[in-house]
């Protein structure tokens, strides 16, 4: 219960103004369909910087909330998911809005956000701390195993190829090494005169991100979209609240269903909404309404989604394995502030790790009471023009990473691997291996040099890093992954073509 | 060329770069001085020279199912915008000073990609007016906010 002693810090002027800045911000950059949560959660890095760690930590991680609700909105009013988490929404939401509900569908969408949401940072709040000091066990070929565990899943859950899923892992895990030899001092793959610092996590983050987004902008042209949003008519908030309660089942399994689907390294919001909506349907009387604008398939979508922000974090929090991009992303944010995740973060800064926490459980209520306010306002800045978005993105790119380091060679890496990214995308490479491997590859190695150490001093190489339960377990799980991952696209590939066939 | 011939010779483009890229790297590892310092690369190298290699036979045989590559009117409307956008980065901003560059750069996005006729005056002063605004928000939010200090160069 070593939460509650540092709830009082979330209201502190600067922490809650901070809490509402991104509640408020999150919200509409969410609603903005081509604005990611993980992106914006990048963009917004450089102006943590002169900020505490827990006030920047609170800054990203209400944006990271409220992003992924405030997809919901141009999902129900354009037809448009404001990000992959909701795409799930779209089904039943705009179908909602189209037959007049568009006021009830967001207030519907709003209130299961928020209860999925808070059920989500209860389980972060309570299952961190034990895995935290679990992780207490952990030598450096588990941690070594555990950072390969995090790009081998990601680089085959989250891509539609697992050999290009795990090729991307193995590009960001190359990155990471350029740069001078921790050890040894030695140059390694040093091209260019700006690699010399090695690759700066954030501005590649930045490229990572953002950079391909603005250049898939640019590729649809200068045409126009079409997309009008629906204008909303006034609905009791009361009658939602009981709508809710009626579709109470929904929302169980739509919270229950993001939880279990947050822990899971790899597995995002996107997966979440649409298992949840599935498990919904099946168990629904009114299964056939699904899809013609039923509210149980919004409920479930919305409560799933949200749901498995907090524990996607818990792999983060207690082992440094980001469970998702925009973890990784948050890891970044803690890193530069010198913050590393598991017991250092819990015994050496428990005010940053509760704050933090307890300051996305706030956020979750802001989020649901703003939200149902600002729903109008963000309509509007969802038609802002594609034009105008790129333009606006590529200058907060450029920014942005000029001012990590105040240097030239941040912001041509960061261009350099946008563009690279951008054309990898195309050919069915994944930014979120590339990343998960930048962001891990250093963390494998350094416990790959300090086991290869101990190995040389004590059984030798194989026996230290292939013997013993925990490394056993985790190569299993390594393995299986993979083995789940490649298994599961040749069956969706003999699927799709036996469809093919049929016509 | 086909459209349907057009991902196959892409695929084999792409992928290829990616295997030259693996071998490269898989070559400085296990030459490059002292070997102490690329124990890991090594290891990561030599996965990353396999899959590439994979990859690269896999598109060379047509069996590549994931990625739609680039089709042409894609890559007609997205160059004018990354030239664009190359010039600001790699030149103008250094060369220009940031704002400047930022200015110039926003400004000509927005015409080239602004689906508003670029016949109706009232077009052309929408940009303006946006070009400003953004540029006054940047230089609150990174000049006065932040303290960035931001290659100012010939302009400002």
């Amino acid at each position: 219960m070593e939460f509650i002693y540092y709830f009082g810090d979330v209201f502190t002027p600067i922490n809650f103004g901070l809490l509402l800045l991104g509640t408020i911000g999150g919200l509409i950059l969410g609603a903005t369909p081509g604005l990611s949560p993980t992106m914006a959660v990048a963009l917004l890095i450089p102006f943590t910087f002169q900020l505490e760690a827990a006030q920047g930590l609170i800054l990203l991680g209400a944006a990271y909330t409220s992003t992924v609700a405030g997809g919901a909105v141009s999902a129900i009013l354009l037809k448009i998911p404001g990000a992959p988490a909701n795409i799930a929404t779209t089904l039943d939401g705009h179908a909602m809005a189209l037959k007049g509900e568009g006021a009830k569908a967001l207030q519907l969408s709003f209130l299961s956000s928020a209860v999925g949401g808070v059920f989500g940072v209860l389980l972060l709040i309570f299952l961190t701390p034990v895995l935290a000091q679990w992780a207490l066990a952990f030598g450096p070929s588990h941690l070594f195993w555990l950072a390969i565990l995090g790009v081998t899943v990601i680089g085959s859950l989250d891509s539609a190829s697992v050999v290009k899923g795990l090729l991307s892992g193995c590009i960001g895990l190359w990155l990471a090494t350029i740069g001078f030899d921790d050890i040894m001092g030695a140059q390694r793959f040093i091209f260019h005169p700006s690699l010399g610092g090695g690759i700066n996590i954030i501005a590649a983050l930045i490229g990572l991100f953002a950079i391909p987004q603005v250049i898939t902008m640019f590729a649809k042209g200068r045409k126009n979209d079409g997309t009008q949003a629906i204008q909303v008519q006034k609905h009791p908030i009361k009658s939602a609240f009981s709508e809710l309660f009626r579709y109470k089942r929904a929302m169980g399994i739509g919270t229950i269903t993001g939880s279990i689907i947050g822990l899971i390294p790899g597995v995002g919001g996107q997966i979440a909404g649409l298992v949840a909506y599935d498990q919904s349907k099946k168990f629904s009387p009114g299964k056939d309404k699904f899809g013609t604008g039923h509210p149980e398939g919004l409920i479930a979508a919305e409560s799933a989604n949200n749901a498995m922000v907090g524990p996607s974090l818990v792999p983060l929090l207690t082992l440094s394995i980001p469970g998702s991009p925009t973890a990784a992303v948050l890891l970044g944010g803690l890193l530069i502030h010198g913050i590393f995740p598991g017991t250092d973060l819990f015994d050496n800064h428990p005010d940053v790790a509760w704050t933090f926490i307890n300051s996305m459980l706030i956020g979750q209520i802001l989020m649901c009471i703003f939200g149902l306010y600002v729903a109008g306002m963000a309509a509007r800045v969802a038609q802002v023009p594609q034009s105008v978005m790129a333009a606006i993105v590529l200058g907060l790119a450029v920014f942005g990473s000029y001012s990590v380091q105040a240097s030239m060679g941040d912001v041509y890496v960061m261009a350099s691997l946008g563009v690279m990214m951008y054309f990898l995308e195309r050919f069915g490479f994944s930014a979120a291996p590339l990343v998960l491997g930048l962001i891990l590859g250093p963390i494998a190695e350094s416990n790959f040099i300090q086991g290869s150490m101990i190995a040389t001093a004590t059984d030798g190489l194989a026996p230290y890093f292939l013997t013993g339960a925990l490394n056993l377990f985790l190569i299993v799980v390594v393995v299986l992954s993979v083995l789940y991952s490649g298994y599961m696209e040749l069956r969706t590939r003999r699927y799709t073509s036996k469809e093919e066939i049929m016509g | 060329m086909s459209n349907s011939s057009l991902p196959r010779v892409q695929h084999i483009i792409g992928s290829g770069v990616v295997a030259v890229v693996g071998a490269t790297v898989c070559y400085i590892s296990y030459t490059q001085q002292p070997s102490e310092a690329f124990l890991f690369p090594r290891l990561i190298a030599t996965v990353f020279v396999v899959l590439a290699l994979w990859t690269f036979v896999k598109a060379c045989l047509g069996w590549t199912k994931v990625g739609n590559g680039l089709s042409l009117t894609q890559f007609s409307n997205l160059a004018p915008g990354l030239i664009i956008a190359l010039i600001y980065i790699f030149w103008a901003a250094k060369g220009l000073g940031f704002y400047t560059a930022t200015s110039i750069s926003f400004f000509i996005l927005l015409s080239l990609y602004d689906p508003a006729p670029h016949r109706v005056l009232k077009s052309w002063v929408k940009r303006i007016i946006t070009t400003v605004c953004f540029i006054a928000v940047m230089y609150g939010l990174f000049a006065l906010l932040l303290k960035v200090y931001t290659p100012r160069e010939i302009f400002f």
